[in-house]
């Protein structure tokens, strides 16, 4: 700052300084008589940081807290979750929560990659209906969607095709359609409008060259899709699905509201027939979405890293290799 | 000897930007060509225009005597189907600036790919003539590992085994070396020139003159969409007779 040639530009640069100095805080003066040369060999003291540590005790001690009360409140009632957990009415519930989950999980992934492949096709007429789609599923509740298809019966009595003004074929809605057949689609045809979307971003994340690429060898059309695109793809897809996935899992709790008994519903239920047992029925509840989920969330890691393969150089260690390493490394240590 | 790419009249606008202006080249089979020029000049459009991924407004290209993505329809051109158009892109093998290699495949992977997609031959024989290749540019022990784990130069060399699978007669080299650190230039430029005069027609777009003057049988000197001169690269390279080439040459060598 002080050896500038140019007059004009020396003033500038000097208010420059200025400001940047004003700004910055000095690092402390270099003590008198101190040999630098000979701290150089020695190894640097990192810097501490004592208020993490208040923060962290102040956190246990917050944590221990409600933790003991989880012992020591009696209105936990643990014995009564103990009881409710396994029994057969919550059991069933959760079977109807999976299998509404399951299907519509599978339904809506592959219906997603239809309604993306149409959104991002060059036909116009294919694009503009699943922007539609996409629009109105997103748009509308989806408990108003399922409360629809539940009184589809009144709105159309019977279902059908036909050839217009020619031949139709039609069947009673009520008779083709059972209450979870009407969930599940209900689920689905909300699932696929995110799901679509979250398909076409992960489309869209390839890099051109990949398509190109593919072209240029010849490679036949629905295998560019198959064996190109969408493997590369699904490593978006997955972390942004399977947030849908528990999402779904959750709302199929919604499903109560047309008269199907998920694991939800059934506490519900029961709730009402034993209001003395409500808070361990709802613990029970809790219990078993964060059990499912937790599930999930394991299957996600694995799949994740599965697509991970050629993206990183090295793939991180699965928890299980990080404990046999782990164990490995204190076998030596004790030997 | 017969012509092994034929382009009249190549016409390409993006927009309201005319990148080729009406080009016209024959290229003679089982040479070299070397395309240089400025960039924005059209050379890589041009390259592009030669297995379709470029469609051109007007004119056509021909390569082995076959109209390359189009066919005469009455008194005009018009353009074939997708599934045709593939057909002809596994005659013609492209070599891509930033190598686009398939990164979730291993290496051996990459370059069976479009053979095994195409169904030439049961896969064990694909996978040995795979092998073969890799060993051909010199990257036999790589054969499972993934494209980031190699080099530039590596992935460059894996891109042209991957172009070879499908034994084309013609390939198209686009910037093989630009997106390369230097010292990994000259491995990429030895293996393509242990191709040249093996039978197959190469065009090469590249800004390595060393290389066009070595190994080019002819060097095409391109600007603003036409060609400004073409020759052997001692016609073009030592003596050039456009204003434009010297300018170019000037600021190159």
């Amino acid at each position: 700052m002080t050896a500038t040639i140019d007059g004009a530009s020396s003033v500038e640069t000097d208010a420059q300084a200025q400001r940047v100095s004003a700004r910055r805080t000095p690092p402390p003066p270099l003590p008198d008589g101190v040999d630098l040369r000979h701290l150089a060999s020695r190894s640097v003291i990192p810097l501490r940081h004592p208020w993490q540590w208040v923060a962290t005790a102040l956190i246990l001690v917050l944590v221990l807290n409600f933790g003991q009360t989880l012992f020591t409140n009696p209105a936990w009632e643990w014995a009564k979750v103990g009881k409710w957990f396994f029994s057969p009415a919550i059991l069933t519930g959760l079977q109807l929560t999976l299998l509404a989950t399951a299907i519509s999980a599978v339904v809506s992934f592959l219906g997603g990659i239809v309604v993306a492949l149409a959104r991002i096709s060059r036909n116009p007429v294919l694009s503009a209906v699943s922007w539609l789609y996409i629009w109105i599923f997103r748009s509308v509740p989806l408990i108003l969607v399922l409360i629809f298809l539940y009184n589809l019966g009144n709105l159309y009595p019977s279902i059908g095709i036909g050839i217009p003004f020619g031949p139709q074929f039609e069947v009673k809605t009520v008779t083709v359609l059972s209450d979870l057949t009407l969930g599940v689609i209900g689920l689905s045809l909300a699932e696929i409008a995110y799901s679509a979307e979250i398909v076409r971003a992960g489309i869209l994340s390839v890099d051109q060259g990949q398509h190109e690429a593919a072209k240029a060898l010849g490679i036949p059309r629905r295998r560019q899709f198959t064996r190109i695109v969408l493997p590369q793809a699904l490593r978006s897809i997955v972390p942004a699905y399977v947030n849908q996935i528990v999402g779904l899992l959750k709302s199929s709790s919604l499903l109560f509201y047309v008269s199907l008994l998920d694991l939800f519903g059934v506490v519900q239920n029961l709730g009402s027939t034993y209001p003395t047992d409500i808070i361990p029925l709802l613990v029970v509840a809790t219990i078993w979405y964060l059990i499912l989920t937790s599930i999930v969330g394991v299957v996600q890691f694995y799949v994740e890293r599965h697509y991970a393969r050629g993206a990183v150089r090295m793939l991180p260690p699965t928890p299980f290799q990080r404990l046999r390493a782990g164990a490995r490394a204190l076998a030596g240590g004790v030997r | 000897m017969s012509i092994a790419v034929d382009i009249h009249n190549a016409t390409k606008s993006f927009g309201d930007k005319q990148v080729l202006k009406g080009i016209d080249l024959a290229v003679e089979e089982g040479t070299v060509t070397v395309i240089l020029g400025p960039s924005g000049s059209g050379k890589s459009t041009l390259l592009r225009a030669i297995n379709h991924l470029e469609k051109l407004d007007e004119g056509y290209v021909a390569v082995g005597g076959e109209l390359v993505g189009v066919r005469v329809h009455r008194d005009r051109l018009k353009e074939l189907s997708e599934k045709v158009i593939r057909g002809q892109r596994a005659r013609i093998g492209f070599v891509f600036q930033s190598f686009n290699l398939f990164p979730h495949l291993t290496i051996l992977e990459n370059v069976i790919e479009a053979p095994l997609s195409i169904g030439l031959g049961s896969k064990a024989d694909i996978r040995q003539r795979g092998r073969e290749l890799l060993a051909q540019v010199g990257l036999a022990d790589k054969e499972s590992a993934y494209p980031r784990q190699l080099s530039g130069g590596q992935q460059q060399r894996v891109a042209i085994a991957r172009a070879l699978a499908l034994d084309p007669e013609l390939i198209l080299f686009d910037e093989p070396t630009s997106a390369l650190d230097p010292e990994l230039v000259g491995e990429v430029l030895h293996v393509i020139r242990t191709l040249a005069g093996g039978g197959r027609t190469l065009i090469v777009v590249t800004h390595e003159m060393g290389f066009a003057r070595e190994v080019a049988d002819r060097v095409v000197f391109i600007d603003d969409g036409l060609i400004v001169e073409q020759g052997t690269p001692d016609d073009v390279l030592a003596n050039p007779k456009h204003q434009r080439t010297q300018d170019f040459l000037s600021k190159v060598l």
